[in-house]
């Protein structure tokens, strides 16, 4: 972009693109803002969905990321309940869905991911439940009762999340995931073993390895069908298989995409002018050799708004973090920083049980990742390791006797 | 309300009514008060809502628990007083509470 920036269009209102609007005007950026939101609320965390809100603890007031007037006050214009339908790249507008057009000098698109849908029948019966908004969250609490019967399809974090916040509302819990082992996609299998036992200490039973073929009832869900010909009864269904990035107006407008909206590491797309961040999209990443990466996670979404800022404003950008993540489920905290897919090294500090203990992932001597239960030492010294570029010995790692903020003390570079 | 001063490191100083049950970290972020990230949003994940508690007020808002030091360890420039103020909850008591912020929070 050569001329200056005076209007920024931000389509999508989560914490991406309110963090955006907000540290657009951080960075002293005095031109029209305008959010582009589909849902009521103006922008919210989504982790406490699943943990503290679906709970109960939480109200909605405290998942606001900001106060409702916060926005006002720093002139930003949220457009909530309504729907970005088309961008016109030649001419610079944005299409809502009152029919209007939003010029812009630059755009940024936070359309976030959508839960992928179970391609089974019976997917759309009353109690069949998704656990992506607010608003799922608030119907799938109308049907909580102590001794209902939940059966939560997949096992990744929200499953598990909201299994052991329904234990803790006293419902009977039964997990079915097409993987042999809970949390695949994300863990080792030592750390999916930690977390497998303690839901099954908690009373959780687990079906591993099981395909949902059906889910029936007449009026109202009953049971979900395996494809080993088992059922499952159940008084209500999560679904939680995973999500999509949402980047249809991206294709549409001709934008370039695989699994994501393909960005650098600016957050640019390929239209100068147009930038994605936050689960939609899909950058390089330093710390990983550049490898393209589609991230969903908060951290993600406020570092992907940071450059998206720092690139329109042209300021200097942000220091970056190495991905890091979050699971609470019963008293464990897991804490995750790094990626850890291509890993051929585990080393454990400490036995995996409820004093805690970090499963290190190395790739030959690079500390790639790390996952920490209860362990917040852990999790802080190995992101500052991995954003250092430095690595340790793995019997170092190994000696609970060595402080943890000792040992990254004492790291070398990579070789 | 109990009202709470936020001071920036230039020394800015912002005072708010924050609501009894709340979080220290809480009052500052909804009303976008720069200094403070809160990246995790008070889930003790992040570490990036570190704070020092004015002397005079550290007896009432206490010590960090063993979680928050063990991430409090990590941060940078810590001082004796310092806490995340996500683990501080707003109580009628805390009425006139000063907290600082750090020079960053990363």
């Amino acid at each position: 972009m050569t001329q200056a920036v005076e209007r920024v269009v931000i389509i999508g209102a989560g914490q991406a693109g309110g963090e955006a609007a907000l540290r657009l005007r951080a960075g002293g950026f005095e031109g029209a803002v305008t959010v582009i939101g589909e849902e009521p609320l103006p922008p919210y965390q989504r982790p406490p969905l699943s943990k503290k809100y679906l709970s109960g603890e939480w109200d909605q007031d405290r998942l606001l990321l900001r106060d409702r007037e916060a926005y006002a006050q720093e002139k930003l214009v949220l457009r909530l309940g309504a729907a970005a339908t088309a961008i016109d790249r030649a001419a610079k507008t944005v299409r809502t869905d009152d029919g209007q057009d939003i010029a812009y000098d630059a755009l940024i698109l936070a359309t976030g991911s959508r839960a992928r849908a179970l391609p089974v029948p019976g997917a759309d019966l009353p109690g069949v439940f998704r656990l992506r908004t607010a608003a799922d969250v608030d119907a799938i609490r109308a049907w909580i009762r102590p001794r209902a019967r939940l059966a939560v399809i997949g096992a990744g974090y929200i499953g598990l999340e909201a299994a052991a916040v329904a234990r803790g509302l006293g419902l009977e819990v039964a997990v079915i995931e097409a993987a042999p082992r809970p949390l695949s996609r994300v863990t080792s299998p030592e750390v999916s073993a930690f977390f497998l036992e303690r839901h099954t200490a908690e009373g959780v039973t687990f079906a591993l390895s099981a395909q949902a073929a059906f889910i029936a009832g007449d009026h109202h869900v009953e049971s979900v069908g395996l494809k080993d010909g088992s059922e499952v009864a159940a008084d209500l269904v999560l679904v939680g298989v995973g999500v999509l990035p949402e980047m249809g107006l991206a294709q549409a407008a001709g934008l370039k995409t695989e699994d994501g909206i393909l960005t650098d590491a600016d957050t640019r797309t390929s239209d100068p002018a147009i930038f994605a961040i936050g689960d939609c999209a899909r950058r390089p990443i330093s710390f990983y050799g550049g490898r393209l990466c589609r991230l969903e996670s908060v951290h993600n979404a406020i570092e992907g708004a940071k450059l998206a800022a720092a690139a329109i404003l042209k300021a200097s950008p942000p220091a970056l973090e190495a991905p890091w993540f979050w699971s609470d489920q019963y008293d464990l905290k897991l804490q995750i920083a790094g990626l850890f897919q291509g890993y051929d090294r585990l080393v454990l500090r400490g036995e995996p049980g409820p004093q805690g203990f970090a499963a290190f992932y190395f790739a030959g001597d690079k500390l790639i990742a790390v996952d920490a239960v209860n362990r917040p030492a852990e999790f802080l010294g190995a992101k500052q390791l991995i954003q250092r570029g430095q690595t340790v010995a793995f019997e170092r790692l190994q000696d609970m006797s060595v402080p943890m903020k000792e040992i990254v003390a004492q790291a070398r570079p990579l070789s | 309300m109990p009202k709470i001063t936020y001071i920036e490191h230039n020394g800015k100083e912002h005072t708010i009514e924050a609501a009894v049950g709340q979080t220290v970290m809480e009052g500052a972020v909804k009303h976008a008060i720069p200094g403070i990230d809160a990246d995790c949003g008070g889930a003790c994940a992040c570490a990036t809502c570190h704070v020092y508690v004015d002397p005079a007020w550290a007896d009432k808002t206490g010590k960090p628990g063993g979680m928050e030091q063990s991430m409090l360890d990590f941060a940078n420039d810590v001082e004796p007083t310092s806490r995340l103020s996500c683990q501080i909850k707003v109580t009628a008591e805390l009425d006139g509470l000063v907290v600082r912020m750090p020079p960053s929070q990363h």
